[in-house]
């Protein structure tokens, strides 16, 4: 357990082994984590917890913390070596509840050149309790650190109250820690400049564009190629032998290659399991995922959302949220999975109704928006910044309006603001191989089954039914083909599918955007689905699942209307 | 001189002398290190009455104007 942000996670995978995605911000783990180790031969089981910087909790993460002391049978204690004593109220708090407890004085690395000079032994003393310094990004001391938890103690002390504690913090400080001054560094005054509004703005923008192009450009990059020569020069040839040997049409045919298109393999439109099923999620979708989340875990890594937090406070306010709701909505436009969990870093109920709702109806996830780069941007790239504005209108009024109508007041932001850290290379890379390795765990055998699924269906005939059924909506007031009820449906377990199927039928490009806006809007997909339920419960599920279908048809027919 | 949070210039620094809240402010602000008797230095302020940035212990905090206009700093005397 510790503070946020101070390397819990880090500290759990070098004990266990388990990978956990860690950031330079505080609210990384919003859960825990449980994974096993060894000491002096008996097998152990740890809990990676959120961070917290108390023991009455203020938000749904700190709550899971708090919980979790209960069931521990030592705690390890982690700081931050570089903050010592706000970390230490904490540890006092700990110490209260008579647990055995270790500390692990992390980032102790960081002290030396931060002019930090903390006696360790003194501090153990005064504390009663081991106290290993560590520095878990390189693994140092955690040999120590292991070697030393069977001597965890437990110290009976009374509880104290807010002005006690921070008088014990007080005085230990006076006695272990001595700090040198010395001279700003030149991040040190990147990190005033970027929460000051005039340069702050400007870093903000610059840092959003530029996160964009790059992540475009890796994007593209990838798909032109690397995956689409892949496909193109080595993947079709077997495919077309394989049509070939099956007779080139028919059932089995259709299933497992695709129906040709001008006797040719079209790899999104012959839709065969073999075909589109593997294009699509492999040389669409991937490159996307790799490169955003490249970036995203560049950007976490050096601390700097937290800073747009600040920034964009003031106008998060306007839609009920503060700042740091921009946090989970930055993560959504990977997956809205995650998104959906990492709004428990919100205080109160009702900001995390919105800011979940919000996301999973107007934040398109990596899946989504690789596809509507590849489908729609085919017919222009402002029919792509239709689709994005038009979702960004729908984030900001459907906010006001929620913000208008639900009852309550949005909570103040109050947040720690990491240092800028350079980010540690391996992690990110592992971090970046995490991510991509859940996406093609996920993404690849539902799609496939997908494909399959619609495949069957469609020669069965059941889509016709579906079709004509809801004919009056889909057409009437979406203006769509009958056809496209099929992707609406399909939409349900993964959006790449989808907006797949919705390139099957010839749609003019105002039917493509109208269909992309729809999509992404009207339900999130299946696996979002379950963890929303989990996450409001019922009766706010319901709720927001409602809105998302009125705000789709009602965003769908606007559109239809005026474009 | 004693003023509330927000009204700090940018760069002035003070000690905390009292926080107008409830226990459930005081508690969050405590665990955090704002606590009567710590010193403060304000960092920055964003436009419109946006979240103040203060450097307390060895961290930044950022917090809603709201919270900064209910903390007390005695500002210290600058020549």
């Amino acid at each position: 357990m510790g503070n946020p942000n101070v390397g819990k996670s880090v500290i759990f995978s070098r004990l266990t082994g388990v990978r956990v995605i860690s950031s330079n911000y505080p609210g990384t783990t919003v859960g825990y984590t449980r994974g096993f180790m060894n000491i002096e031969g008996q097998v152990a089981e740890v809990i990676d917890v959120p961070g917290t910087y108390t023991l009455e909790p203020t938000c749904e993460a700190e709550k899971v913390a708090a919980r979790m002391l209960e069931d521990g049978d030592v705690v390890i204690n982690v700081l931050d070596a570089t903050n010592l004593e706000r970390n230490l109220y904490l540890t006092i708090q700990l110490l209260e509840k008579n647990v055995p407890l270790i500390l692990a004085l992390n980032l102790w690395d960081d002290t030396k050149h931060r002019g930090i000079e903390i006696d360790v032994e003194k501090l153990s003393t005064l504390l009663g309790v081991p106290v290993i310094p560590t520095s878990a990004l390189t693994g140092q001391g955690i040999k120590d650190l292991v070697r030393a938890i069977p001597h965890a103690v437990a110290t009976d002390n009374r509880v104290k109250t807010l002005d006690e504690r921070w008088a014990i913090v007080g005085n230990i400080i006076r006695q272990v820690q001595q700090i040198r001054h010395r001279h700003h560094t030149w991040y040190e005054r990147l990190e005033d400049a970027s929460v000051k509004p005039v340069y702050g703005g400007f870093i903000a923008i610059t840092v959003l564009a530029l996160s964009f192009i790059v992540i475009r450009f890796i994007g593209e990059g990838l798909i032109t190629y690397l995956f689409d020569p892949i496909f193109e020069k080595l993947w079709t040839p077997v495919l077309m032998k394989l049509s070939v040997f099956m007779g080139g049409s028919g059932f089995l045919h259709d299933v497992v290659v695709g129906k040709l298109i001008a006797g040719q393999i079209h790899f999104v439109e012959s839709f065969g399991l073999l075909s589109s099923g593997f294009y699509v999620p492999i040389a669409m979708v991937l490159p996307y995922i790799i490169s955003f989340y490249l970036v995203l875990g560049l950007l976490e890594d050096v601390g700097y959302l937290p800073r747009l937090a600040i920034l964009l406070d003031t106008t998060l306010h306007r839609i009920g949220l503060h700042g740091y709701a921009i946090v989970p909505t930055l993560l959504g436009f990977g997956c809205n999975v995650p998104a959906v969990l990492a709004t428990r870093v919100l205080e109160s109920k009702r900001e995390r109704f919105i800011a979940a709702t919000l996301i999973s109806i107007a934040i398109p996830c990596a899946s989504a928006q690789a596809m509507i780069f590849g489908l729609v941007g085919k017919a222009g790239g402002h029919y792509v910044v239709v689709v994005y504005g038009t979702l960004f209108l729908v984030w900001v009024i459907l906010g006001t309006i929620l913000h208008r109508i639900l009852k309550g007041l949005s909570p103040e932001l109050l947040i720690e603001i990491p240092p800028y850290r350079v980010p540690p290379v391996r992690p990110l890379l592992e971090k970046l191989w995490m991510r991509t390795q859940h996406f093609l765990r996920e993404a690849l055998p539902i799609i496939l089954a997908a494909v399959l699924v619609i495949n069957i269906l469609f020669i069965i005939g059941v889509f016709d039914y579906i079709a004509n059924f809801s004919a009056p909506v889909v057409t009437g007031i979406l203006g769509l083909p009958k056809e496209s009820v099929t992707a609406i449906v399909i939409g349900f377990l993964r959006k790449d599918a989808a907006l797949g199927m919705l390139a099957l039928s010839p749609l003019t490009a105002k039917q493509m955007v109208i269909g992309s806006v729809v999509l992404t809007m009207f339900f999130p997909c299946i696996a979002t689905f379950v963890v929303l339920l989990r996450e409001l419960g019922l009766k706010d599920f319901l709720k927001s699942a409602s809105i998302m279908l009125l705000s789709a048809l009602v965003v769908g027919g606007i559109l239809n209307a005026v474009m | 001189m004693v003023k509330p949070l927000n009204e700090l210039r940018v760069d002035e620094s003070g000690v905390v002398c009292a926080i107008r809240g409830g226990e459930g402010l005081l508690n969050r602000l405590g665990a955090l290190g704002i606590i009567p008797g710590k010193r403060i230095i304000k960092r920055s302020a964003m436009f419109m009455r946006g979240p103040v940035t203060v450097q307390v212990n060895r961290s930044q905090v950022a917090l809603g104007f709201g919270m900064a206009a209910k903390i007390l700093v005695e500002v210290d005397r600058t020549e």
